[in-house]
């Protein structure tokens, strides 16, 4: 797909910007404005995280809509967008899923300089650990199905996986020892609050509206056609809405009368005190339903498995520190002194065959670009270029077909399960 | 440590629970449509509130629990056996 360039676009950061600003000490200028509230839009989107402001990103790069307003209820990249841990890839299970996510990739490599802005993309390579044969069998699948797609993708394994993460325990002393891997060199991890400025930024510098502190309170429908959104600051007349908040799914699509096949809960995350850079790779263990890797700043990022209730509320728990401390060390022991720092959670919504649900509804007008589970933030990108071509041109994208709600009533489910995540 | 309380044993810990899913009506599978009977299977209401849930004390009684409980705050305000009392 080709990008149109014609946009107005912010004042460049560079590096002489950097020097002149240091120099002369003037301030830096709003990343993005504050507008009133219009009373008619061309498109709302609902939920201000890296889903919705991609949407409204490439409506106004990709299409030249720009008449459009992100609500927010919180403020922007507050939600699943500001709480996931940062990971890329697109080594998925099914053709389906590879194809979405390989060009979700795509995008963030070029993301940068498409955005004028760093994201410290870092594609250093994510590596899944097997510990049971029915893992490696899985692992086995997915290598092929990635491979026939064009991803990197391949089985490694134990003095391969060895050389690759030092500090990984590869001996026979865990209680399930590791067998092999699968490894995917273009997998990494991402500056995540980065992702959701930078599109903030060209959406803003587009003439799009960011609307922080916006909650929608109602969706006016009327003879199966969405008329326009009611919230705390008004009513907006809008003939195109779309749903992307994470965690709020069912309870905003609930107000234009779309049932989902969503159930929300938390997920857990948390990050040690920094130590020295010694973790070049993410690694995933499905068996330990742990995930770990370094950032820049030298802390260890580890996130788990979805609790194992559904819930509205982000507390942490004890078990989970617990839990996610005994699992990593079984894979490092050596990081048996170093301690967590803090832990968090975000809300999850959870589909039965683990993939999105993204498209029309039901209600003319109205769309979703819902339940992302675990696997959202890395489909940022590829999921505002498609739902803004969807919305602009009226046609479902090849790419997200497959991911219709109307699957479930149809009995087409894309079950993603085998590689969306850890421990489900 | 989260404890819910379970009819038969008295507050346990949630560890020992099983979240079975929402509570709902069953269509007849005679003579419901494959669209409402895919329904009944997939489609949630997930309220970010009060719940009509079924929990399985597999570590403890093994009962099957109707809960009501609230989604946000955790709060429960009604469990009884399923087996039990209350139409379902």
């Amino acid at each position: 797909m080709k990008l149109r360039r014609s946009l107005p676009r912010p004042a460049r950061y560079s590096g002489f910007g950097l020097l002149r600003h240091a120099l002369g000490g003037a301030p830096w200028p709003p990343v993005w404005r504050r507008h009133d509230l219009r009373d008619r839009y061309d498109v709302v989107v609902i939920g201000g995280g890296v889903h919705g402001l991609a949407t409204a990103y490439y409506l106004a790069a990709n299409h030249g809509v720009n008449n459009v307003a992100v609500l927010e209820r919180g403020y922007l990249g507050g939600g699943a967008s500001g709480r996931n841990t940062a990971i890329i890839r697109s080594n998925y299970l099914t053709p389906e899923g590879v194809a979405f996510y390989h060009r979700s990739v795509r995008l963030y490599e070029s993301l940068a300089a498409d955005l004028n802005f760093n994201v410290m993309f870092s594609q250093r390579g994510h590596l899944t650990l097997a510990h049971t044969d029915s893992a490696l069998r899985t692992m086995r699948w997915r290598a092929e199905v990635n491979k026939l797609q064009g991803v990197d993708s391949s089985l490694v394994g134990r003095s391969e996986i060895g050389s690759l993460v030092p500090h990984l325990d590869v001996s026979d002393r865990p209680r399930f020892p590791i067998l092999g891997g699968l490894w995917h060199p273009p997998g990494g991890i991402v500056r995540h609050d980065a992702v959701v400025w930078g599109y903030a930024r060209g959406a803003d510098a587009a003439g799009v509206h960011l609307h922080q502190d916006t909650e929608v309170v109602g969706i006016d429908v009327t003879g199966g056609r969405v008329q326009g959104v009611r919230t705390n600051r008004g009513r907006i007349a809008a003939p195109a809405v779309v749903a992307c908040t994470a965690g709020w799914a069912s309870t905003v699509c609930d107000l234009a009368g779309v049932a989902l096949p969503i159930t929300t809960f938390p997920l857990q995350a948390a990050v040690t005190e920094p130590v020295r850079p010694f973790l070049d790779t993410v690694v995933v263990s499905g068996t330990r339903h742990v995930y770990v890797s370094q950032t820049d700043r030298g802390e260890l990022v580890f996130g788990a498995a979805v609790d194992p209730f559904p819930s509205y509320s982000s507390r942490g728990s004890l078990e989970f520190t617990e839990g996610v401390a005994a699992h990593v060390l079984e894979l490092m022991p050596a990081l048996a002194p170093v301690r967590i720092l803090r832990q968090w959670a975000g809300l999850c919504d959870m589909t039965p065959d683990f993939s999105p649900v993204m498209g029309p509804t039901p209600v003319e007008g109205f769309y979703v670009d819902v339940g992302w589970g675990t696997y959202g933030f890395k489909a940022g990108p590829v999921a505002g270029e498609t739902m803004a071509s969807l919305v602009a041109t009226g046609k479902t994208p090849d790419l997200i077909a497959p991911f219709d709600l109307a699957r479930f009533t149809d009995g087409r489910l894309v079950g993603e399960r085998g590689a969306a995540a850890v421990g489900h | 440590m989260v404890l819910l309380p379970c009819p038969h044993c008295g507050p346990r810990d949630a560890a020992e629970f099983g979240y079975v899913g929402e509570r709902a009506a069953r269509p007849d599978p005679g003579a419901a449509t494959p669209q409402q009977w895919r329904g009944y299977l997939y489609l949630r209401r997930n309220p970010a509130g009060w719940a009509d849930e079924l929990w399985l004390h597999r570590a403890g009684c093994g009962r099957y629990l109707a809960m009501s409980r609230h989604t946000v705050t955790g709060d429960i305000r009604a469990v009884r056996d399923a087996a039990t009392g209350g139409a379902d």
